[in-house]
């Protein structure tokens, strides 16, 4: 009816996709440490290999879209209806034609489907070595990092060596959750009753945030986690602090509390009697801190992240939040208000029992 | 010329139709068809949960198979009373519609009943719904198709209360057509699930 | 002798009464029901529209407290679980309603009162799932409800529940208007109209219709195993008890894909009517366009685990179901260059509906192409479940399926009202919809690929994600006023437009040879088909139109009030499962007696 003049159609095309456009190009020209979270900065072989078939599969995606764009341009502004334009022949269509279409996209498929059948099966094979096995834990809403050749337990920080094979066990204690560090490859889920694995050699020293890929419930984006990545010798004397008993330990409180591995460990002596340290340790022997959380040598709760070492961690609760004395603070004084859903309940607890808990916690280096 | 626009239902059917095939028929085909992805899903899921149980009872434990092969016959006697009742009505006898139609009815009431004593004799034995993944996944497929089977029942039982007023004419013979079309194919069901269920454990 | 089409109506109004809210809710007459399902889901369309305004206004900024992420989530379930099942399905269903029996020249559907009944069913289960609002809190498990995340332990309260039977209670109304579809197709074409004479739109209801009959028992069968766990306390998803809780994902999946073409194909079908009729040429190689319709339907029936790549099933598997996606890739791509051949050559007319057509083509392309990534297992392992995704469903959805159904409502608008919709207003309502669109979800592409996860309430500052979300943000308020446009455009043209005629733009299919708005007997006279577009050639055109003019006694179907009160029933029946007997006996007590007096009303 209303013919539109075509060059102000293509204009406006234009601007509808401009900032598309300007999005493309300013992503572009950004250091990929403004992205720390970002899929193209593969730091592992894995992610390396994802990276190199997802550059293909752009290159395609590109392709087809220009033509298409540009056909569809090209139709619009060269058969828009003039005074003086001939009606159109009836083509019902043309054999060769449609025949050389639907060839085309197949041959595309092709270029794609081959590396990407051969990327799943090298980067699902079997680990060529294992230098260090990682079993991953999901939970509602934290990660739980377990070293069992090394005797470590930890949470929501996973230390590795860089240039090592990592053997990544992924299992969860409740929901469904998923295993993401974006720099090291490809997500993968943690089901209930359905162990999974992944591996992948991390190449570069630093650290690198992830986290949980499927919806799990309140707090989903709440499960963060970070993956640092240490030469040897730093991981090696890490390793060597996680498997030392806690700065702040010392014997059981209770000699019928449950025995875990962690416990078998000799215990450290206790902080100095009458620092909050000690009154701190005292508090958390005496309330329900016991009931969920393991310190080796003094409990061993299971349910809540092991907190044996948690002073030589960065982040705490999900790695939510920067492991500072003020923010632990806040923590104690009522979790599910600084995490909704925090399965540890607000205890009620004094400033004065909050200090000397933050106290005693800054002290399990 | 003039027209006039009567306000009839257009009996589905009872017109031409593009393909000459009746529409109810047609409807309840398409029906039969999503039935069947109803079973087929119910069916794999109790395949796939086979054996992952972590507590007993197991099938091979519960499930009596004579009992239950004498049901599925008279199940299958069913489909022939039913074909039976189809014949009669489309001869226009009343008598062997009402008979066979009865018939047809009472050996699903038979199939029904059997269930019952099933299920309560497994209970006694331990399995319930909730007991183990077998208990689970028995019962709700099982329990489905009884469901489909005293749908039937009752269907039969109204056509019969038809039959005997002499409202079940041969031109009526279609309501009887599709209602054996549905018997037949819980019929098929079960002759699916008592294979897979039962004599391939 | 003139008058006859006057008389006609004399003779019909006397026993109908034909306005008046009665009239509405007993109303058979598959354009007024047409009518009804577009006005409710464009109504649930637009609530679910506020629910992603929103769930943008959360994500505007880093560590924002607009919502508590409970809220967040239940307004992202929703507005995934009214999107698919209250909005797009069903505007597609006003289109099946209005237009199949005009394009394949017949006077109703089959089953014109099982048409009723899947209308207020419909109804019925929209109003249920709302109701959750007020009684403990919508859903808010995702429109996905995996396992075991559904469990009474982790999800206590009953807006799982409230989502599982509302959408049994959907399902019916899905199931029972597919049928309808199905028998109405194959069984009540006007003469001479072939399988391959059909119009494209009918083509493709077809298809979507046959998908919908097999799909929905999957989904019916894995809800009732979650109902069955969370009332009976049965074992079908409980890991402890060797479940796998991937049956849910499996069976979800297996009815999810055919899903995703339930919403799309309609509107490829929309679009196949409305390109050639603004190009002044017949659809290019309109056997080929069924043909991939089909085979695109078919095989959506071998691709459900690619929702499933990072969930580990072996590289086996992840090769087959990325085999099987990626042929998908070509019956889709064959469409779009069907398309493009269409208008190559033609004789455009930039109304608004082909503005919206050729919208459809542009960035269904773009969803189609983002959905080719992620195919590819390895390459969908860093993009399953982050924005990434979210981009891509919106421009197959969003571009795709509303694009198709806008460039529906501004064609036939005028057949429906007898009046023309505003181009200007059109036109402004096209482009501020495409722009804002594409700056709400272009970003998305990106801020996934860098790392933002899907269905998380807030985000960390630093990460790069803070500007692009606030873009988006800017965006959906731009696709609000869009619709704003719309929404008045609509308003003033139904009284106000221009006498549309029967015919304004010159379209190919049946319904344009009847008066605007039909009458309610549609065709006075069946007219017999004599190609495949009959208004068109002058001879096929001359029969089309002698459908106007009277031979006989018109039948019509009777009114009735006992779907309404059967749907009603129904949906009491199962809400009696959250409210209790009291309300689930008296359920039964008028489904039953809605049954009984459905089958024994006089019929002739």
């Amino acid at each position: 009816m209303v013919a539109r003049r075509p060059t102000r159609t293509v204009m406006r095309l234009v601007a509808a996709l401009a900032p598309a456009a300007l999005l493309a190009a300013a992503l572009a020209g950004c250091a990929p440490n403004d992205f720390p979270q970002s899929t193209f900065n593969p730091r592992s072989e894995f992610a390396g290999m994802i990276q190199s078939l997802n550059l293909q599969l752009i290159f395609w995606v590109v392709l087809i879209f220009i033509v298409v764009q540009t056909l569809l341009i090209v139709a619009i502004v060269k058969f828009r209806a003039r005074p003086d334009s001939p009606e159109p022949k009836p083509v019902h269509g043309n054999t060769a034609l449609e025949i050389a279409w639907t060839i085309a996209p197949a041959i595309i498929l092709a270029f794609v489907a081959v590396p990407t059948v051969l990327t799943i099966f090298k980067t699902q094979a079997k680990p060529v070595r294992t230098d260090l096995v990682v079993k991953v834990i999901g939970h509602q809403w934290w990660w739980e990092f377990q070293y069992p050749d090394l005797g470590v337990v930890t949470a929501n920080e996973m230390h590795v060596p860089v240039g090592r094979t990592i053997v990544v066990d992924i299992e969860t204690a409740d929901v469904i959750h998923s295993f993401w560090f974006p720099a090291m490859g490809g997500k993968r889920d943690a089901i209930p009753g359905r162990p999974n694995r992944i591996w992948f050699t991390p190449d570069t020293v630093g650290v690198f945030p992830g986290q949980c890929a499927e919806f799990c419930g309140l707090s989903h984006a709440n499960m963060r986690m970070k993956l640092m990545v240490e030469t040897p010798a730093a991981f090696a004397a890490w390793v060597e602090l996680q498997r030392r008993p806690p700065a702040g330990g010392g014997a059981a409180p209770d000699s019928t509390a449950a025995v875990s591995a962690a416990m078998a460990l000799a215990p450290a002596p206790a902080p100095p009697a009458g620092s909050p340290a000690a009154r701190g340790r005292e508090i958390f022997g005496q309330s329900a801190c016991i009931g969920c959380h393991t310190v080796a040598g003094l409990s061993a709760g299971v349910l809540g992240p092991d907190l044996t070492h948690f002073a030589s961690r960065t982040t705490f609760a999900g790695s939510l939040f920067e492991n500072t004395p003020d923010n632990v603070a806040r923590w104690l004084t009522d979790p599910p208000g600084r995490k909704p859903g925090a399965l540890m309940p607000n205890l009620g607890l004094t400033p004065e029992q909050v200090n000397a808990l933050v106290a005693y916690l800054e002290s399990l280096k | 010329m003039s027209v006039a626009v009567a306000v009839h239902a257009h009996a589905p059917g009872a017109h031409r139709t593009s393909t000459g095939l009746n529409s109810r028929k047609m409807l309840f085909w398409a029906f039969l068809g999503s039935e069947c992805m109803f079973f087929g899903s119910l069916i794999a899921t109790y395949l796939v949960y086979r054996g992952r149980d972590q507590v007993g009872p197991h099938p091979h434990e519960i499930l009596n198979i004579p009992f239950t092969s004498v049901s599925a016959f008279v199940l299958l006697m069913s489909s022939l009373t039913m074909v039976l009742a189809l014949a009669a009505v489309q001869r226009g006898d009343r008598r062997g519609s009402g008979i066979w139609l009865a018939a047809t009815a009472l050996l699903g009431m038979t199939f029904v009943g059997g269930q019952f004593y099933e299920f309560t004799h497994f209970v006694h034995e331990g399995l319930t719904l909730q007991t183990n993944l077998f208990g689970s996944t028995f019962y709700v497929l099982t329990g489905f198709h009884g469901t489909h089977v005293t749908v039937g029942v009752i269907w039969l039982w109204s056509l019969f209360a038809m039959a005997v007023r002499g409202k079940l004419p041969q031109s009526r013979a279609l309501d009887v057509e599709i209602a054996g079309l549905y018997w037949h194919f819980v019929d098929v069901v079960w002759i699916a699930i008592f294979t897979l269920v039962y004599l391939i454990q | 002798m003139a008058s006859t089409i006057a008389t006609a109506a004399a003779v019909h109004a006397v026993p109908r009464s034909e306005s008046g809210l009665w009239s509405w809710i007993t109303t058979v007459d598959h354009k007024r029901i047409g009518a009804l399902y577009g006005v409710t889901a464009f109504i649930l369309f637009l609530v679910g529209g506020i629910e992603a305004l929103v769930i943008r206004l959360q994500l505007a900024q880093p560590g924002n407290h607009f919502i508590s992420p409970d809220v967040y989530n239940q307004m992202f379930t929703m507005h995934g679980t009214t999107m698919v099942f209250l909005a797009v399905m069903p505007l597609s269903a006003s289109f099946f309603n209005f237009l199949v029996p005009l394009m394949i020249g017949a006077r109703d559907v089959a089953f014109p009162r099982l048409n009723a009944f899947s209308y207020w069913v419909f109804l019925f289960g929209a109003i249920f799932l709302h109701v959750s609002f007020l009684h403990g809190g919508a859903p808010n498990v995702g429109w996905f409800g995996y396992a075991n995340l559904t469990a009474k332990g982790f999800s206590p309260g009953s807006g799982v529940d409230f989502w599982a039977i509302g959408l049994q209670i959907l399902g019916i109304a899905s199931l029972a208007a597919a049928f309808n579809f199905i028998v109405t197709i194959i069984n009540m074409r006007a003469p001479g109209m072939g399988f391959m004479r059909m119009p494209p739109f009918v083509w493709m209801t077809l298809v979507t219709s046959f998908l919908i009959i097999l799909a929905f028992p999957v989904i019916t069968v894995a809800l009732v195993f979650l109902l069955f766990d969370r009332f009976t306390g049965t074992n079908f998803f409980v890991p402890a008890a060797g479940a796998d809780p991937l049956l849910w994902q499996h069976l979800f999946w297996l009815f999810g894909h055919p899903e995703v073409y339930i919403l799309i194909l309609p509107a490829m079908g929309i679009i196949s009517e409305v390109l050639p009729a603004f190009s002044r040429k017949p659809l290019f190689g309109y056997p080929v366009v069924v043909y991939s319709g089909i085979f695109i339907g078919f095989m959506g029936w071998g691709v459900w685990s690619h929702h499933m790549f990072a969930v580990g099933l072996g590289p086996l598997a992840d090769s087959f179901f990325a085999l099987t996606t990626m042929l998908i890739a070509i019956p889709t791509g064959v469409k779009i260059f069907n398309w493009l051949a269409t208008i190559w050559g033609g004789k455009l007319r930039f109304t608004t509906a082909m503005h919206f057509a050729l919208g459809f083509i542009a960035l269904f392309t773009m969803g189609g192409l983002s959905g080719f990534m992620h195919a590819s297992p390895p390459a969908d392992l860093q993009q399953t479940d982050t924005y990434f995704v979210v981009a891509h469903i919106h421009y197959v959805l969003f571009g795709g399926a509303l694009m198709g159904i806008f460039a529906g409502i501004y064609y036939w608008f005028p057949k429906m009202t007898g009046r023309l919709m505003n181009e200007r207003l059109g036109k402004l309502h096209f482009w501020l919809m495409v722009t804002a669109m594409n700056v709400t979800f272009f970003p998305m592409h990106f801020v996934g690929l860098l790392g933002m996860p899907r269905r998380v309430y807030t985000y960390a500052p630093h990460m790069g994600f803070d500007w692009m979300n606030l873009t988006s943000t800017v965006g959906a308020f731009g696709i609000a006023v869009g619709l704003l446009v719309f929404m008045w455009n609509w308003w003033t043209s139904r009284r106000h437009g221009e006498p549309a005629g029967n015919d304004p733009w010159g379209g190919a299919s049946l319904e344009w040879a009847l008066p605007s708005p039909p009458p309610p007997w549609n065709f006075a006279t069946i007219p017999v088909v004599r190609s495949i577009d009959p208004l068109w050639h002058r001879e096929s055109r001359a029969a089309a139109l002698a459908a106007n003019e009277p031979s006989g006694p018109i039948h019509m179907p009777p009114s009735s009030h006992w779907p309404i009160v059967s749907a009603l029933g129904a949906t009491l029946l199962m809400s009696g499962m959250i409210f209790g007997w009291a309300i689930g006996i008296p359920g039964l007590v008028v489904t039953l007696a809605g049954i009984y007096a459905w089958a024994f009303e006089p019929c002739t």
